[in-house]
């Protein structure tokens, strides 16, 4: 037994030794930190067109899906180096304040109001902010985001447009990614805001209905912003810029277009 | 209820044609949790044995302590090891949020009290003679130690496997620090976590069976061992 007793710090320091070198092999070199929306990184988007740029720059993309609230912070404080995020005004505020630069759009498509099937407040056919006053009106339950993702941050505009403090017990604050909230309003029988791509990803799973598209109101862009390398010099701003030129580029703009998971178009590349 | 038996046959299915994020968030879990698992017993156990060997002032409060940190939330862990790893942080400076290492940590941390907690009941609650004995057949200080710990050994074992069971399945933890990246810090948990979000059932039960075939294997290994050498 003493033997065994005796062998045991070398066998735990052999382990360790070779779980680090494993680790260090696992890690390539030039990596960056691409913070996005859940609602970009459910859509299967990402997945589909990173791969490509990987093989070409031979710069390994990590995704963190976050809400765009959360992006814009992790951005700020330097922990990630791009973010591809659909808030306009946050962003422009981001901007300003210097903590980002080269701000590219990259596609766009629209949010959309979806329910239950039979529509109990009647908002199909209306716009979106007459159909934001009904669901308030009549106090059909409705589901927020309550997250500060890009989402709920047009969410709130729409109320402020419609001059409605959303509260009450119809208004359910689920504060988790937009499936998870999609998957309860359905549960819920409710209302609720989502974006085009994560609908479409959850169509099948889901018992709601598109009663409000293609609004102006709800158009979202999408945007690439790199992490301004003045304020965090830590950042890999080199490889930033390679990801947004690339996918700018006509050929990956082309990729975006033809992009059809359930031979549903989900985003409009940036100038179509 | 059908679609829980169509994710359970496509589990199966992903466990067997050995499914890419399947085989990674696996290796991702084990290596992580290994790593801090052993860091953990490199602390915690001479921690737990020194002061659970030795009378000093204040012993009762330190116990307390560490039992009291037995329980301490994963998510709890994870925030305060992010305010100190995030760039604003005090070790900002190392970029080690998101990474396999800030996982570890993490868990190292959720492990340590367990090790130290359990080792330190197991060695006081051995029988004092058996030092005394030692002591009087001329042993020197190293070789008690080492008397000590081969008569409290399947109580350190179980030590372990009860630590290692509690970083293998949190979730809180990798979720906060790794940010759950493919094929880089997406363990067995996030996955579970971010396919029950999107309504996928197939792959979440897959990695639910994998879990708990790796607690069963391990449990399996130990028990042997412990027959092996009590016997």
């Amino acid at each position: 037994m003493n033997k065994y007793i005796k062998r045991i710090p070398i066998i735990i320091v052999l382990f360790l030794v070779g779980f680090i070198a494993f680790f260090l092999f696992l890690m390539p070199k030039n990596r960056i930190r691409l913070a996005t929306t859940t609602s970009l990184d459910n859509s299967g988007l990402l997945n589909e067109l990173l791969p490509q740029f990987e093989q070409k720059t031979g710069i390994k993309v990590d995704v963190i899906a976050v809400g765009t609230g959360k992006a814009l912070k992790l951005a700020e404080g330097g922990d990630v180096d791009i973010i591809f995020v659909h808030a306009p005004f946050a962003e422009e505020e981001f901007m300003r304040k210097g903590f980002g630069v080269d701000r590219y759009e990259i596609m766009h498509n629209f949010f959309l109001i979806a329910g239950p099937p039979d529509d109990p407040a009647g908002i199909q056919h209306k716009d979106a902010v007459s159909a934001f006053k009904a669901i308030a009106e009549k106090k059909y339950n409705f589901i927020s985001r309550a997250d500060e993702s890009g989402t709920h941050k047009k969410e709130m505009q729409l109320w402020k447009a419609a001059n409605i403090t959303p509260e009450g017990s119809w208004y359910l604050e689920s504060g988790q990614g937009m499936g998870q909230t999609l998957m309860i309003a359905d549960e819920k029988r409710a209302y609720c805001l989502t974006d085009q791509a994560t609908f479409s990803a959850y169509k099948k799973k889901i018992a709601l209905s598109i009663l409000v598209r293609k609004d102006e109101d709800l158009l979202n862009p999408y945007h690439l912003i790199a992490v301004n390398p003045k304020r965090h010099h830590n950042v890999n701003y080199q490889a930033a810029i390679k990801l947004i030129t690339w996918f700018i580029s006509g050929e990956t703009q082309g990729l975006i277009k033809n992009f059809a998971p359930n031979n549903e178009i989900i985003f409009y590349a940036k100038d179509s | 209820m059908e679609y829980i038996l169509n994710g359970i046959n496509d589990a199966f299915r992903m466990i067997f044609s050995l499914n890419a994020e399947v085989l990674s968030a696996v290796s991702v879990s084990l290596m992580v949790s290994t790593v801090a698992i052993f860091l953990a017993i490199l602390l915690g156990l001479p921690l737990g044995f020194i002061i659970g060997t030795n009378s000093f002032f204040g012993k009762k409060t330190i116990i307390t302590i560490m039992n009291t940190l037995l329980a301490v939330p994963t998510v709890f862990i994870g925030l305060m090891v992010y305010s100190f790893i995030c760039r604003r942080g005090l070790l900002g400076n190392f970029g080690l949020l998101y990474t396999p290492w800030a996982m570890i940590i993490g868990q190292t941390i959720l492990a340590f009290p367990i090790v130290s907690a359990l080792t330190l009941s197991a060695v006081s609650s051995i029988d004092r003679r058996i030092e005394k004995t030692a002591l009087s057949l001329g042993a020197n200080k190293r070789q008690v130690a080492v008397c000590i710990l081969t008569e409290a050994r399947f109580a350190i074992f179980s030590a372990i496997i009860v630590a290692f069971g509690r970083v293998f399945s949190e979730v809180g933890i990798s979720m906060l620090l790794g940010g759950n990246i493919r094929y880089l810090t997406r363990n067995i948990t996030t996955t579970i976590v971010l396919e029950t979000g999107k309504g996928e059932f197939a792959l979440g039960i897959a990695l639910g069976i994998v879990l708990l075939t790796v607690a069963l294997l391990i449990n399996i290994v130990f028990s042997y061992l412990q027959s092996k050498k009590s016997s």
